[in-house]
């Protein structure tokens, strides 16, 4: 199956397979009007299969939603057919308005335009939790 | 902003700055003609989202006794919250008041965000079952004064630890020094936090949970009781069932170290048997009175005066 190269745009490299359409709707990228691939199950010597998105045009990631859903995630930047930049993607130190504090006593559950925000407590579990109530993220 | 030194949770002060701290509550007890003028003209706003008896008059009276002034409220329906304004804009509002400012409200990481929206001092009063830090400061010197030393100390919580904000800031406090252990002693219903295992397991202390008091009291150097708190539930049986879990009566005592000091951050309902009053072990009035001069305290050093 061939699918043509990006000239100018980004490639989401190793995504965990099954999960390309999970980020693909986490993105919007289905507002985008360029040309977005989608391949699925892709034979991977690191992982066994992986996801990758082909994304035709130059966009701003939110690489820190990007690290939270999946932290194996590498980010290609292309220009004029060649890779100009090639980030690998890690757990971020802090959450900032991408998950929310389901905690029913946190000051977050009642005033409305408070930033959501969540730290990093633990790389291994990947565990968050809300810089205001201490909640973990579940 | 970057200047202004908050007390949102006890771990805000390094160990150097709560022995200042204590030093100080020292000092102006000896020579307490020297702290009466100290804040004249400074301003202190109380701000109670939730009742309070001896949090927001200790701060209250603390303020008065440094010669400064306070004003507030002591419940949020006499506030304009009870017209549905935010916590932000209150404090927004109060920071034009007030040199600095101690709160409590119900919903936890309040007084973070109060911090966040003033260049006043913010003084967490309490905020939900999350932390009390003043009420540690409290019980640091309440113990520093009863048993000289931070370290090597067995202490029991005993309650509810499960909203027991004053417990999980105390365990918190302790975890810097040497040499101590925690007896955590609560129904299976109202253990503590995972992220205060978490941080216990981090510091290397040792712990363990019993739900039998009779079961660790021979052990303790410190017991430290704490009410189940009704506001807390959100269901008004799992509250009865549960209220009545732990009572000290001088009969359970009897097990007890002669050297044990009994705390309890107040206020009680029939977790201590007034029986108990009497014991010379009894500690929990001498921790009010220790509240007051710890408060006074911190006024200074967060205004910078000391």
């Amino acid at each position: 199956m061939n699918i043509d190269g990006v000239k100018n745009g980004i490639v989401l490299d190793h995504i965990h397979a099954g999960e390309s359409m999970r980020i693909y709707n986490y993105l919007h990228l289905d507002k985008l009007d360029c040309c977005v691939a989608i391949i699925q199950n892709v034979n991977s010597t690191k992982y066994g299969k992986k996801d990758i998105i082909k994304i035709d045009t130059n966009i701003d990631l939110d690489l820190d939603m990007l690290g939270y859903i999946d932290s194996n995630i590498t980010v290609n930047k292309v220009k004029d057919g060649k890779l100009l930049k090639k980030v690998h993607l890690a757990l971020p130190e802090t959450l900032t308005q991408v998950i929310k504090c389901k905690n029913p006593r946190c000051i977050t559950s009642v005033e409305q335009e408070i930033v959501h925000k969540f730290k990093l407590v633990n790389k291994d579990k990947k565990t968050y939790r809300c810089i205001y109530c201490d909640a973990e993220n579940k | 902003m970057e200047n202004v030194r908050n007390l949102i949770n006890i771990t805000d002060l390094t160990l150097e700055e709560i022995d200042h701290l204590i030093e100080i509550a020292d000092d102006i007890v000896a020579h307490p003609e020297e702290y009466q003028d100290i804040c004249a003209h400074k301003k202190l706003a109380t701000l109670f989202f939730e009742p309070s008896t001896r949090t927001r008059l200790s701060f209250e009276a603390a303020m008065l006794e440094l010669g400064g002034s306070v004003l507030g409220f002591s419940s949020a329906n006499s506030s304009s919250a009870a017209k549905g304004e935010s916590v932000s804009d209150t404090i927004r509002t109060v920071g034009c008041y007030a040199d600095i400012i101690a709160m409590r409200h119900p919903k936890e990481g309040a007084p973070i965000v109060a911090a966040q929206r003033t260049t006043v001092p913010i003084i967490n009063g309490g905020d939900g079952g999350h932390f009390h830090p003043t009420q540690t400061l409290t019980d640091l010197l309440t113990i520093k004064r009863r048993k000289g030393t931070f370290n090597n100390l067995t202490i029991g919580l005993c309650g509810d630890h499960q909203c027991g904000r004053t417990g999980h800031s105390l365990v918190e406090a302790m975890l810097r020094y040497e040499g101590i252990e925690f007896v955590l002693i609560s129904p299976n219903e109202l253990r503590v936090p995972d992220y205060i295992k978490e941080k216990m397991n981090a510091a290397n202390v040792k712990w363990k949970e019993v739900t039998r008091l009779e079961d660790a009291i021979e052990e303790l150097d410190i017991l430290y009781m704490t009410r189940v708190q009704r506001e807390r539930f959100f269901n008004e049986e799992d509250y009865i069932r549960l209220k009545d879990s732990y009572i000290l009566d001088l009969e359970k005592l009897k097990h007890a170290k002669k050297d044990l000091s009994i705390m309890h951050p107040l206020p009680r309902v029939n977790e201590i048997s007034v029986e108990v009053d009497d014991d010379p072990r009894a500690d929990y009035f001498f921790q009010a009175l220790c509240g007051k001069h710890i408060r006074m305290a911190l006024i200074l050093f967060l205004l910078g005066i000391k």
